[in-house]
């Protein structure tokens, strides 16, 4: 099938300057694959070191979290669009560390 | 890279850090890459999603729970990214970096912000005491992590007193 792949602004250092990658993939695992393999910067991004998708990372089929599907084994059809978006955190010290 | 806005831009975060209190607000800031610049052109100020204790938890679990809360962290739901990263290509801009208030304490980054943190986004830090916005920073995550640097913010059309101090005031702390 071919998909698009959106990137966010902090990736797009890694797939030189695109803002959207289009190739063919089967499921959204292929579709990553395929991302990481064209431009394997992205990976660390992506990935943690026992090969799982970061917390930080929230990937998204059209308009649906792929934890709520069948994760990375989700089926892609054509035209699919997936959207990596990251997860934004962040607070204060929880203790004042100030001296 | 420097980041740009207007005193209108300033007030909103600063008047949002005012209505969240004491809790932390957080929104994004939508804007494009001008002569090694961001440039904001337009926020969208966003739910605080730990004020929904089982979806935050969900999403990012918290590490003491007994003392994190909606008052110390922030969390932005991933929907509300996605809408807003859509609406922003609509009209040819990017997210550029986020922004977020420090209830009663300074406009530093914390070790959650930089843990949680991605390069190149501009990260606006407001500290709100007792009720009212006071100073304002803007920071970026290095590359490999390991820091955050101090950005400069000028404000359009004007000349920015606020910016020069600040980064002269982390100089002096180290
Ligand atoms: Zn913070």
């Amino acid at each position: 099938m071919a998909v698009k792949v959106i990137i966010p602004t902090p990736l797009r250092q890694y797939t030189e300057k695109r803002d959207a990658i289009e190739l063919e993939a089967g499921t959204v695992a292929e579709a990553l694959a395929g991302l990481t393999s064209k431009y394997q910067g992205l990976r660390k991004h992506l990935y943690n070191e026992e090969g799982k998708l970061r917390s930080f990372v929230n990937i998204y089929l059209n308009d649906e979290d792929i934890r709520y599907l069948q994760k990375d084994q989700t089926p892609l059809n054509e035209n699919d669009i997936i959207s990596i978006v990251p997860s934004i955190a962040g607070g204060q010290n929880l203790q004042c560390i100030c001296s | 890279m420097a980041l740009r806005l207007t005193q209108g831009h300033i007030d909103s975060i600063a008047a949002h850090g005012a209505q969240e209190y004491p809790n932390e607000c957080c929104g994004a800031m939508l804007g494009v890459e001008v002569d090694g610049a961001k440039e904001v052109r337009q926020l969208a100020p966003l739910r605080n999603l730990r004020h929904d204790r089982a979806r935050a938890e969900e999403l990012l679990p918290l590490s003491e729970p007994e003392k994190e809360s909606e008052k110390n962290r922030f969390l932005i739901d991933p929907e509300d990214m996605l809408r807003v990263e859509r609406d922003a290509r609509k009209r040819g801009l990017d997210v550029v970096g986020f922004y977020h208030s420090h209830p009663d304490h300074p406009a530093r980054p914390s070790r959650y912000d930089r843990e949680h943190a991605f390069p190149w986004y501009s990260y606006v830090i407001i500290s709100v005491e007792a009720g009212k916005p006071g100073t304002y920073t803007s920071w970026t995550l290095q590359e490999d992590r390991s820091e955050f640097d101090q950005e400069l913010i000028e404000v359009l059309g004007v000349n920015v007193p606020q910016g020069a101090t600040a980064i002269a005031e982390s100089r002096r702390q180290g």
